[in-house]
Parts: C-alpha cells; sequence; structure tokens
C-alpha cells in the first residue's frame, strides 16, 4: 500500500526509474493509463451528409451513444481524410441547439406548442387527406389526369436514396401529387 | 520501443480548408473559441492558443492574372497549418515547476492537465507563442500530439482529415528525408522559394512539427531563429557565478582593508 | 444534367474524382473545387505532383482553387461560353481535334438538314423560333433523313417539359437513319456547321467579353488543348458556377463539344467531372424527388405530349436504337413495383393511376404559385429555402399563403422559424398573428441514426450504416414517409373511388422493426433492384428485366445494387484494383468511367499504353481492363449491325456512347434541348454589356425571367442603379444555408459572420473601408455585409471599361449560432429553359458603404435605389 502509493510520486520514480524528471518518471496516473476516447467501442461504417464526395466515415459508438467520427481510410473515394465539415460530424448529430421534440404551430399563434409524434402523424395525415379530397382531379377533357396541384414536397438531395424512393412512391403514385422537387437541377 | 514521430506540414499543398483545426477540436472537445469576423483574409480563428491547437494562416499577396497561386512566380494566396513544435529542447517543459509538462515516448511534449497548477512559466517560455492559459481555469494548454491516439499506434486527429496530406505524420528521421526530397523536388521544378523549416541550428534544436515553406518563415510567424530562455542558462549561471565571486571579492577586499587600518 | 445527357447518353458525371489523378491538364471552371470539395481535390493536387498535371482555373475570382492552380484567368461572370467557345474554336481553326475519335465516335461526320438555320445566319436565334409562343420547334434541327416522330410536340417540347427526361439523351427517335461524310468537307455536316459556328469566338472576342487579354487566352489555351491525343488527357471539372446560369445547359453544352473534340471522353484522366454539392444530389434525380420523371429517367407522362395509353407513351419514348429500345422494360417494371398485383396488362400495368404533369411544376413554379395562395400544403425535407432558394424573401412570404407546412430537420431552420423570426417579421410585412399557416415541426434522424444510402457526385452508391438509434423524437424520413402512407392507405381502404385505385394498389406492405417501427430498409432496397413476381427471387440486374409484368424495379439504372439477399453490394468495402471496384456500386453495373469504350481505338486496341483502359481481348472475344466496360460484353470491335436491327444490336462494335440511338457522341444535339442544338453566347438577364455576339438577342431567348412585382429585375444591359456584377457561392467552412453548419460552433468560428468581396479599387470608389458594413442591393432586396476588401477581386476591361464584380457567399440567415443576411433576397427567381434552374452567378446590384438602415427603412432605402439612379 505504501510502496504503491510511493511508486506514484514522481521523485521516488526518478529515483528509482531514473531519467531527469521530464520523462515517464513525471506521468501521472491518468496519462499513464491514457486511452484514446473511442477505444473499444463498437464502429459503424457510414458516408459523410455534407457535399457529394461522399468520404468514408467511422462512427465509433458504444452503449448506444455515439463517441467520435472520423474518417474511413479504407475508402478508396476519400482515404481516410474529411473536411472540415465532415470532421464536425459529430457535433452535427450531438450538439445542443438540435430539436429533439416535435413542435406545434397552430394558426396565428406566436409560439410553438409541444405534440406528440403520434398525433402530429394523425394530424398530418388527415391534413393531407383532406387537401386531396378537395383538389383532386381525375379527370380533364375525358382523359386521366389522376392529380392534384394543392400539395407539394420540396427536398431531397440530402435525404437517403430509399427515402426519396418512398416519397415519389408516395406521393406521385399513390397521392397524385406532382408538385415535387428538391436541390437538383443540372 | 516506440517510434519517435513528427509531423511535416507541407504548405505548398495546404488548400487552406481548416479541416486540421476542426478535426483537433472534435477530436479534443476543445470549445469555440469565439465568433468574431476579423476581417484578416480568410482566418477568423487568429492563433494557435489553448483552444485552437491547430490554425490555419492566410497570407494574401495578391494574384497576377494568368498565373495561379501554384505558379512558379507567385505564391498569391498561401495558407499554412500551424502547430505545436514539440521542440527538441523545449522552453515550456524546462520551465514547468511541477513537473506538468513531460516529454512522451514519441518525443512529444505533453502537459499533463490534471498536473498543471496554472503557474504559466511555460507561457513566456515557449519560444513560438503556443502555450496559452485558459482564463477560466487557468491552466495552460496546447497541442498534446495526439498522444492518446499515438499510443495506440493511431495518427493525430489532424493529420488523420488532412485532405491533401498536407499534414504528414510519422517517424521522424523518415519525415526528414521526405522533407528535403520534397524541397528538391520543388527546387527542380522552379519553386525555388521552397524550403524546409526545422531549426536544428537554433536553441530548441530541432522540432517534431517540420514545415516546407515558400519564402520567409516570418510570413507564417515562425521565427527565422527561435530561442528557449534555457539557452541563456549556462551564460546566467555564469553571471551570477562572477556576480557572486565579485561580491565575495569586494566583501573581503573592505573586510581585509577595513583589518589593515 | 440535360447538357451531359444529350452529349453523351446520361446526365451523370463522364468520370471518377479519382481518375483525375490519370490527367495531364485539368480546366476547373464554374467550381472552387478546392473550397467545395476539399477531399475530392487531393486527386486533383496528386495529379499536379505525380504527373505535372496543370491546373487551370478559370473563375471571377481567385480563390483557395485558384492558389491551387498554375493558371488564374478571371472572367466576367456570365461570359463562359464565349471563353469555351473560343476554345472550341481555337480547336477546330487549327485542325486540333482527335481526328479517329472525332470521326468514329461522334456525330461530326453526321449531314444536317438543309432548312437547319444557325444562330450565325439569324442573328441569335436557330430556326424553328415562334415568337408567340416564346418557344423553338426543333424539327429542323434533325439530322438529314431522320424521320420526325409524329407526335402532337416532340419529346421533351412540351409546354410543361421539365428537362430531366433528357438526361436519357436518346428520346430523338430513329437517329440511326442519316448520311454521312467521313472525309467531314460536307458543308452541312456537324463539324463544318459546328466550325462556322463557333468562329466568331475568337481570342479577341474574349478579350472584350469576358476580360481576359487575348494573350492570355492563347497561352492557356494551348496548355489544355495540346494536352489531348492518344497518350495525353484532360478533364473538366464543373459545379453550379455553371450550371445556375440562365444558359447553364449550354455552358456544360461546351465543354462537351471541347472534350469531344479533343478526345477526351470515356479515357482515362479524361471526362467531365460534375461535382454535386449535397450528399446525394445525383441520388435525388436518380431516384427522383422531382416532378417531370420517375426512377431511372423515366419521364413522367405530360398530360397533353403523352397520350393516355401506355402502348403510345411507349412509343414515343422508346428508341428503335441503342439503349433505350428496352424502354418498356423500365416503365412496366416500375409500374409492377409500386401497383403489385393489381398492375395487370388490361389496365396498362396502372399507367393511368399515375398523375399527369400539367404545368412547371418544379420549385419555382409551384412556389410562385404558392405566394399567389394558390397551394394549400407543403412538405419541406431536408431543404432550407427560406435561405437557400432564390428571392428568399418571395420564398419565406409565400409560405404565409399555406394552410399547413411540415419541415423535416434537425435544426429549427429559418423555413421552420419564417413566421416568428426574420426581415418580414422586423420589417413588419408579416405578423404572426396574421399568418394563418400550421406548422408541424418534426425532428429528423441524422445519417448515422439510420441505415441508408447516398449516391455520390461519380454516380457511386453507397450505405451508410446506423449506429445508434435517434434521440427523442428524431426519425428517419423512411419512417416518417412509411408511417404517413400506412394512414393515408387505411383511409383509402374502402374507398373505391378512381381516384384511390392506384393509393389502394400501391404496395406498401414493408417489414419493420425495432422500439419505433422502423421500416426495413433491405425490402425497400430490394425493390429498387427489382424482383421477379413469380418468386419474389432479387435480379440479378436490368438485363433481367421484361416488359410482360413479369418483373418488378423501383428503378432500372440501380438493378444490380441487390442481386441476391445476402449481397448488398452498395454496402460491400472492400475495394481493388485502380477504381476501387469492390467498394460500394456504380450505376450502372458498377461502371466507374462512362463510355469506356471510348478508351481503346475503334479496332478495339488501347489509344497508346500510358492511356489504357478497357480494351478487346481477341482471345477471349470480350471486352476486359481496369474498369467494368460501358459496352456490350462479348460485341466484337468489327461487329457491323444487320439491317433493321433494333436496340443495342443495331450499334456497331466501335459505337461507345450506346445510350444514343446512334451509339455516337453528340457534338451537335439533334433533339431534347429547348434552347438550342449548339450552345451560344447568351448574357446573364442581367448583364452590365450588351450581347457582342447577338446584339439583338441579349439574352437565352427560350428562359424564363418570371417576371413580377415581387420578383423585379433591373434593367439590360447596364443598369446605372446597379452597376456592380454580382456573384454568389459557398465557402469550404459552412454548407449550402447553413443549417447544418451555422449551427456548430466548430465550423461557426471559421466564418462568424457575412461578407462581401471587394476589389481594392472599388472599395476606394465606394469609400468602403475593409472590414467595415456595406449594403448591397437589387431590385428584389437589400442586405449588409462587412466588406472584404482583397485584391482577389480584379476590377476586368469589359467592352472598353471597367467592370466591377462583388463576391458573397450565400450561408447566412437569421437562425443558429451565427447570423447574417440572406444572400438570395439578391436573386431573382428565373428558370434556364431545360432544367428550370435560376440564375444565381451573374446579376446586378449596388453596393454602398455602411448599414442597412434597418426595420421598415430597408424597404424604405431599397424603394429609393430603384428610383433614383445611383
Amino acid at each position: 500500500m505504501l510502496k504503491d502509493l510511493l511508486s506514484r510520486w514522481p521523485v521516488y520514480r526518478q529515483m528509482t526509474e531514473g531519467g531527469d524528471g521530464t520523462g515517464p518518471e513525471a506521468m501521472s496516473d491518468a496519462t499513464r493509463n491514457l486511452l484514446p476516447k473511442h477505444y473499444g467501442a463498437d464502429i459503424a461504417r457510414s458516408v459523410c451528409p455534407y457535399c457529394a464526395v461522399g468520404c468514408g466515415q467511422l462512427v465509433f459508438h458504444k452503449n448506444n451513444q455515439l463517441i467520435s467520427i472520423e474518417g474511413d481510410p479504407e475508402s478508396p473515394i476519400s482515404r481516410g481524410r474529411l473536411c472540415p465539415k465532415g470532421a464536425d460530424s459529430f457535433e452535427l448529430l450531438t450538439h445542443p441547439g438540435r430539436e429533439l421534440k416535435v413542435k406545434y404551430r397552430r394558426p396565428y399563434s406566436k409560439v410553438w406548442e409541444a405534440l406528440d409524434l403520434e398525433t402530429a402523424m394523425d394530424m398530418i395525415a388527415d391534413r393531407v387527406w383532406e387537401v386531396r379530397e378537395a383538389s383532386f382531379q381525375e379527370n380533364k377533357d375525358g382523359e386521366s389526369l389522376m392529380q392534384t396541384l394543392a400539395m407539394a414536397h420540396l427536398g431531397g438531395a440530402t435525404l437517403d436514396i430509399e427515402e426519396n424512393y418512398l416519397i415519389k412512391k408516395l406521393f406521385t403514385g399513390g397521392l397524385g401529387m406532382v408538385c415535387l422537387s428538391n436541390q437538383a437541377r443540372i | 520501443m516506440s517510434p519517435v514521430t513528427a509531423f511535416l506540414t507541407d504548405s505548398t499543398i495546404c488548400i487552406g480548408c481548416k479541416a486540421c483545426e476542426v478535426a483537433c477540436k472534435e477530436w479534443n472537445g476543445i470549445k469555440a473559441d469565439g465568433l468574431e469576423f476579423s476581417g484578416f483574409s480568410y482566418d477568423n480563428t487568429g492563433a494557435v492558443g489553448h483552444s485552437t491547437w491547430r490554425h490555419v494562416k492566410f497570407v494574401e499577396q495578391g494574384p497576377v492574372i494568368g498565373l495561379g497561386g501554384n505558379a512558379l512566380e507567385f505564391p498569391a494566396w498561401g495558407f499554412s497549418s500551424d502547430v505545436c513544435k514539440h521542440c527538441e529542447v523545449a522552453g515550456c517543459l524546462e520551465a514547468c515547476p511541477t513537473g506538468s509538462i513531460v516529454r512522451t515516448e514519441f518525443g512529444g511534449v505533453y502537459i499533463q492537465p490534471d498536473v498543471c497548477n496554472g503557474c504559466a512559466y511555460c507561457v513566456v517560455a515557449c519560444p513560438f507563442g503556443v502555450v496559452e492559459r485558459n482564463q477560466s481555469d487557468g491552466r495552460a494548454f496546447k497541442c498534446t500530439f495526439c498522444y492518446d491516439r499515438q499510443k495506440v499506434g493511431l495518427t493525430p486527429a489532424c493529420a488523420t482529415a488532412c485532405p491533401t496530406e498536407s499534414i504528414k505524420f510519422g517517424e521522424i528521421s523518415e519525415l526528414r528525408e521526405t522533407a528535403q526530397a520534397r524541397v528538391e523536388a520543388l527546387h527542380e521544378r522552379g519553386v525555388e522559394d521552397a524550403r524546409i523549416y526545422d531549426p536544428r541550428d537554433s536553441s530548441v534544436g530541432g522540432t517534431h512539427s517540420i514545415f516546407i515553406l515558400r519564402g520567409d518563415p516570418r510570413t507564417y510567424n515562425l521565427p527565422p531563429q527561435p530561442r528557449v530562455p534555457g539557452e541563456y542558462m549556462s551564460a546566467g549561471w555564469t553571471s551570477a557565478a562572477i556576480a557572486a565571486g565579485a561580491m565575495l571579492a569586494g566583501a573581503l577586499i573592505a573586510f581585509l582593508g577595513d583589518s589593515r587600518r | 444534367m440535360p447538357g451531359l445527357g444529350t452529349s453523351f447518353g446520361r446526365g451523370g458525371s463522364t468520370t471518377a474524382p479519382q481518375d483525375l489523378a490519370n490527367s495531364d491538364a485539368i480546366l476547373i471552371m464554374g467550381s472552387s473545387m478546392a473550397e467545395n470539395h476539399p477531399v475530392g481535390f487531393q486527386w486533383v493536387i496528386e495529379a499536379r505532383e505525380k504527373n505535372g498535371a496543370k491546373v487551370i482555373h478559370v473563375d471571377p475570382r481567385f480563390t483557395r482553387t485558384s492558389a491551387m492552380a498554375d493558371y488564374w484567368l478571371p472572367l466576367r461572370a456570365g461570359s463562359d461560353i464565349v471563353f469555351l467557345g473560343a476554345l472550341v474554336n481555337y480547336v477546330l481553326q487549327g485542325e486540333r481535334d482527335f481526328r479517329e475519335y472525332v470521326v468514329h465516335y461522334t456525330n461530326a461526320s453526321t449531314i444536317l438538314r438543309e432548312d437547319f438555320r444557325d444562330t450565325e445566319d439569324l442573328g441569335g436565334l436557330f430556326s424553328g423560333w415562334d415568337k408567340e409562343k416564346q418557344k423553338y420547334d426543333p424539327e429542323s434541327w434533325l439530322y438529314e433523313g431522320s424521320p420526325a416522330k409524329n407526335t402532337a410536340s416532340p419529346a421533351g417540347h412540351a409546354d410543361a417539359g421539365g428537362g430531366h427526361g433528357k438526361d436519357r439523351g436518346g428520346e430523338a427517335g430513329e437517329m440511326s437513319k442519316r448520311r454521312q461524310d467521313k472525309t467531314l468537307q460536307h458543308p452541312r455536316c456537324v463539324y463544318q456547321v459546328v466550325k462556322k459556328h463557333f468562329s466568331r469566338y475568337t481570342p479577341e472576342m474574349v478579350e472584350r467579353t469576358c476580360g481576359i487579354t487575348k494573350e492570355k487566352f492563347l497561352e492557356i489555351a494551348e496548355v489544355f488543348v495540346s494536352n489531348a491525343g492518344p497518350e495525353r488527357t484532360g478533364a473538366i471539372c464543373y459545379a453550379v458556377g455553371w450550371t445556375q446560369h440562365s444558359d447553364g445547359v449550354q455552358i456544360i453544352r461546351t465543354a462537351a463539344i471541347l472534350q469531344l473534340l479533343l478526345g477526351n471522353v470515356g479515357r482515362p484522366g479524361g471526362g467531365i467531372m460534375a461535382l454535386r454539392g449535397h450528399a446525394s444530389i445525383q441520388g435525388s434525380t436518380d431516384v427522383p424527388t422531382l416532378y417531370d420523371i420517375l426512377p431511372g429517367y423515366i419521364p413522367m407522362p405530360f398530360f397533353e405530349a403523352d397520350s393516355h395509353k401506355l402502348k403510345d407513351y411507349i412509343k414515343k419514348h422508346r428508341a428503335s436504337t441503342g439503349w433505350w429500345h428496352n424502354f418498356d422494360k423500365y416503365i412496366v417494371s416500375i409500374l409492377k413495383a409500386w401497383y403489385g398485383e393489381a398492375a395487370a396488362e388490361d389496365n396498362d400495368w396502372g399507367f393511368n393511376w399515375l398523375p399527369r404533369v400539367t404545368g412547371d411544376h418544379s420549385h419555382f413554379g409551384y412556389w410562385l404559385d404558392m405566394a399567389d395562395a394558390k397551394l394549400e400544403g407543403l412538405f419541406v425535407m431536408g431543404q432550407n429555402p427560406a435561405v437557400g432558394a432564390a428571392n428568399s424573401r418571395l420564398e419565406r412570404k409565400a409560405m404565409a399563403q399555406l394552410k399547413w407546412l411540415v419541415v423535416r430537420e434537425m435544426v429549427e431552420t429559418e423555413t421552420a422559424a419564417f413566421w416568428h423570426d426574420g426581415p418580414e417579421i422586423e420589417r413588419g410585412e408579416l405578423r404572426p398573428e396574421d399568418i394563418g399557416t400550421e406548422i408541424f415541426f418534426l425532428p429528423a434522424a441524422g445519417h448515422a441514426e439510420k441505415d441508408g444510402s447516398f449516391t455520390n457526385t461519380q454516380r457511386l452508391i453507397q450505405f451508410h450504416q446506423q449506429a445508434v438509434d435517434p434521440p427523442g423524437d428524431c426519425r428517419s424520413e423512411l419512417w416518417f414517409m412509411y408511417h404517413l402512407g400506412r394512414r393515408l392507405k387505411a383511409k383509402a381502404a374502402d374507398d373505391r373511388r378512381p381516384r384511390n385505385t392506384g393509393l389502394r394498389a400501391l404496395t406498401w406492405d414493408y417489414g419493420t422493426h425495432g422500439q419505433h417501427a422502423e421500416p426495413n430498409i433491405r425490402e425497400v432496397l430490394r425493390e429498387i433492384n427489382g424482383y421477379t413476381v413469380g418468386d419474389g427471387k432479387h435480379v440479378a440486374g436490368y438485363r433481367d428485366l421484361a416488359a410482360d409484368g413479369s418483373t418488378a424495379c423501383g428503378c432500372w439504372i440501380y438493378s444490380g445494387i441487390f442481386p441476391t439477399p445476402d449481397d448488398l453490394k452498395i454496402e460491400q468495402r472492400k475495394p481493388n484494383g485502380r477504381y476501387g471496384h469492390g467498394w460500394a456500386y456504380a450505376w450502372p453495373s458498377d461502371r466507374r468511367i462512362l463510355y469506356n469504350r471510348a478508351s481503346a481505338r475503334p479496332d478495339g486496341k488501347p489509344w497508346s499504353e500510358r492511356k489504357a483502359l478497357v480494351w478487346w481481348d481477341e482471345n477471349e472475344k470480350k471486352w476486359t481492363g481496369h474498369d467494368t466496360p460501358d459496352f456490350t460484353p462479348d460485341k466484337a470491335p468489327d461487329y457491323r449491325p444487320k439491317k433493321n436491327a433494333k436496340g443495342d444490336d443495331a450499334l456497331g462494335g466501335d459505337k461507345p456512347f450506346i445510350m444514343h440511338s446512334d451509339g455516337e457522341g453528340w457534338i451537335y444535339v439533334p433533339s431534347g434541348l429547348k434552347d438550342g442544338p449548339l450552345p451560344a453566347h447568351y448574357e446573364p438577364f442581367e448583364s452590365p454589356v450588351a450581347n457582342a455576339l447577338y446584339p439583338e438577342h441579349g439574352e437565352n431567348p427560350a428562359a424564363q425571367k418570371k417576371e413580377r412585382p415581387d420578383n423585379a429585375y433591373a434593367f439590360s444591359p447596364g443598369d446605372a442603379r446597379f452597376p456592380y456584377v454580382l456573384t454568389t457561392y459557398r465557402l469550404t467552412e459552412h454548407h449550402t444555408a447553413g443549417g447544418m453548419s451555422r449551427t456548430l460552433s466548430h465550423l461557426a468560428e471559421l466564418q462568424p459572420e457575412l461578407f462581401c468581396e471587394i476589389s481594392p479599387q472599388l472599395a476606394q470608389e465606394l469609400s468602403i473601408e475593409h472590414g467595415a458594413w456595406a449594403t448591397i442591393s437589387t431590385p428584389r432586396g437589400i442586405i449588409e455585409a462587412r466588406a472584404l476588401v482583397t485584391s482577389r477581386m480584379l476590377p476586368l476591361a469589359i467592352e472598353g471599361r471597367w467592370v466591377h464584380q462583388v463576391g458573397l457567399p450565400y450561408h447566412w440567415g437569421f437562425r443558429g449560432l451565427v447570423k447574417g443576411d440572406v444572400v438570395n433576397d439578391l436573386i431573382a427567381i428565373s428558370e434556364e429553359p431545360n432544367v428550370r434552374i435560376m440564375e444565381t452567378k451573374g446579376l446586378l446590384c449596388n453596393v454602398r458603404a455602411g448599414r442597412r438602415p434597418g426595420g421598415k427603412g430597408d424597404l424604405q432605402q431599397l424603394k429609393k435605389e430603384m428610383n433614383h439612379p445611383a
């Protein structure tokens, strides 16, 4: 016990281990036991969400908590490298300004209100149904039109292709919405 | 045996993206240090300090039509990523009275945050102005050389991220050779002002952060002849000894003179 | 994308950033690649350091890319076609084209119709201009001998017509019926027509119009042109600096002509690199959330132009020769994927359950309707038009006219906050108590919180794995769409009106997992990949698809990403070889360099050892090499089609552009573009100078200004009130409209404030000090920014006078850690004719020293600027 305590005293260590007091003999326990914060973490293979270069990312996580994100050295697309935005992806997912709850604003209201997610989904489905009912045109000049122009969608270039697929399939193929657009042009 | 490692920052292929700054802050959990617009070209973080361990300097010299910034004749907009030099003879380490600052097995200079008491002797002892105290908790901070990562064989965060490999990391003697070959190649290509910055003949005795630059290192805030305070130590001790001797001699003379009376 | 699509056959980038490492010269124009694609730029650095490649950057500003280039040429924003046209002219006048490539692989030898008239004959218009309708009838643009398609309006030229369908490039029909002159001497052959067309695009014209001296132009032209031929290649990189112009598609077309003439397409180190700016922007056109196409660039049916019978729709869009002969298989397979068992031959596989397009339903088209209170509901997912869209003032105000708005985002963006925050509230133009819009803000999951795939700038589909569960109420869009769809299908379940037949039939039986009932993504991917209807087995690729209803496939070009249940190719991470095959999957068929058949000579041997990529193996009787051949694997170089052959069989063994009905690269585009078969220079809608080439037609005649009181324009050419050229751009440290960067401390601190870049000369003229405030205005809006006075901005001598350019990065808004005025308040909504993109890169503005007055004073100030010449 005493020896253990003593061995942590740099002067004792310097005397027994040699050195000039600036090397390992001067290291604290914390320094000696230092390990990278993602040591032993699980890794998900991911892709940077910013520009379209598509840099590979390693997402380190443990117990359903993110630990850090860095470049994937095996990616032939990026060779492990990231730009400042890609290097900030961990902050993107964990910063305090991120919204984690549904927010609802009534017509003419000055404030946001809280709303349960399932309720919000039900309400949105109701709104879509009402507008579609009121605006849907099955025919024009005797020909099939099957269209509503009263609802629109914007966005997609930051989403996954599977998500874009369901958006197009449901909105256009199912509901007859044609006003669909996203960032992509040329 | 751990390898002795170094950074080689080749500013001739730095694109000024600041990935190193962000990767460093993200890995080390450093907070942003202000949201002020500086007007110094695209640089708004100013300099290396307690909350910016990698810093990209932007040097605008004005372009010439027809010549890109990589033209032989004209580095029109220079970028270079600055960092702690991890000096071979480190002023901070020599000045530290608490044993907080240590040299790691990789050759880097590491401030142990749990030992540092915030005396700030290291701050004034650094010839590059790298070490700085965090005013909120008083302790001194600077680049750790990602000691935690190096311990398990990982590359420091900045060098991992750098998109163009402008920041290289590796065994120091190999990097010195790489630097030499690179500068020779640049000279051959006509980039005659390319040079290595690795002040081995100064009192810091060389660094673990080597740079390849174009032109005068002072453009990038790098002193051509950095000096550690310890350099004055032997002269200081000699002067002190002479002074002490002189005082002793004076006292002796006075005493003897007095006794003769 | 139609710029590339009509030229080469597909709208995707022809090459990959990694292949730039094999280039001998790289022209970066309309892009600041080092700035906006830093990690992609490593390959440019590698080319420079390893091959001694010459890097040329042409840009109005000296940027971080210019700083890494060997040559920088500043040009006046909006004069790109003059510069590129002059390069084409330089090649043609000096006969510097790669003749063997040009004769065999392009349509240079094809003879045009006698009634075709060029802009050079008609003072800036091509033949077929209908003054009344303000659009072209493109029939006279066809090849001599090609029958025109017998339809009410030619494909892609419907009034409502969007351009994304033209990415297919192959809709022209019977292009194989034509006459050719392989000597390229016939006065009406494409080569001679193009030569004549560009003959006035001279170095002198470049000097007058672009502001680049003749000598500098010639010096740099020689650098690029000399890096072509069998032993050498040059690449061109562009981004939205080209596309966001009123003639953006034609700028890209000019580059395509140049690359075809130099023989740089389909070869290592060559091609055109389209640098895209969002993680899946390529993916969101491939699997489109766009109004004018279905997945895989299948055109949406247009009410007027397309018949209501599937048979006629197919007849119209199917090509008899080339790959698009398979059109019927792809559309039927989509319909089977969407409508499942209900889709049968006797109901045209549900073709009439698809809505018909009746107008301009693009972003700007419907947003203007929204401003006029004609739209009731809006979903916004992962986009921030209140900051990022042109005329964002109008965009924000329009949302106040909605009944309801759903925003899905990770932060409360300006789009979600328009009703209680922002300039309109500050100026009293909008008051929350007057805004009836009901708003649902739903927090979104981030990329590491869900499985999914992005398609990157080089058509590479990469799967990203989920690491952790999304926090709180955050959910993926996959979850949102699935559960919304589930609710709506339930509402329609017992409702047998025709409008619900498609919705009821819609296949929506995806399984779910986990505590939030997240849909199983692999089931969605299986549908995108395609399967046989009978046994549900995954198809191996699009060659397995059929038109008889026996296969279902959500997006034919992606078919092959999931060939068996245990082989999700987009998730594979074992790269090998020069092009990283084994790492993810590039559409189509994992081809990394498109049209790579052109990397070999007509006889199948590489043009040179140095530039070998894909070649014919005589022993194995197949194509082989470093990449997957973009060609039928066993079609010999000497294969010649039989008369009346169809589809791919109709293309010879020396025809690399397999999507085109003639198998050739189109120097001249006979069909598919709305503003001409060849590029012609038009000035931006707002320009300081008249069009030096076509004085009678300053602007692209087919483009639309959408002019209205809330989308007003300066006079053009030259407006004393707005004398400076304005150009907008991005910075490395931020991302688009800022929702993913201004909210992050480590990025916000790097560029904390909006600034405008102006030259020392302009700063002196206007008494603006470095670092002080400046106010910038256009007829649309007024903003303030800190002045970054820098000699990286140079005044240019244009038409004998100095033209000043003002640069503004557009990332700031009124939310986030760092705030600033919205630059897009200055930009007009306008529409390029082919893809309806706005012009952001060249317009006019005024600049004054000092801050804007603030509050209501801003509007008074703007009024004053409009009424009083500066």
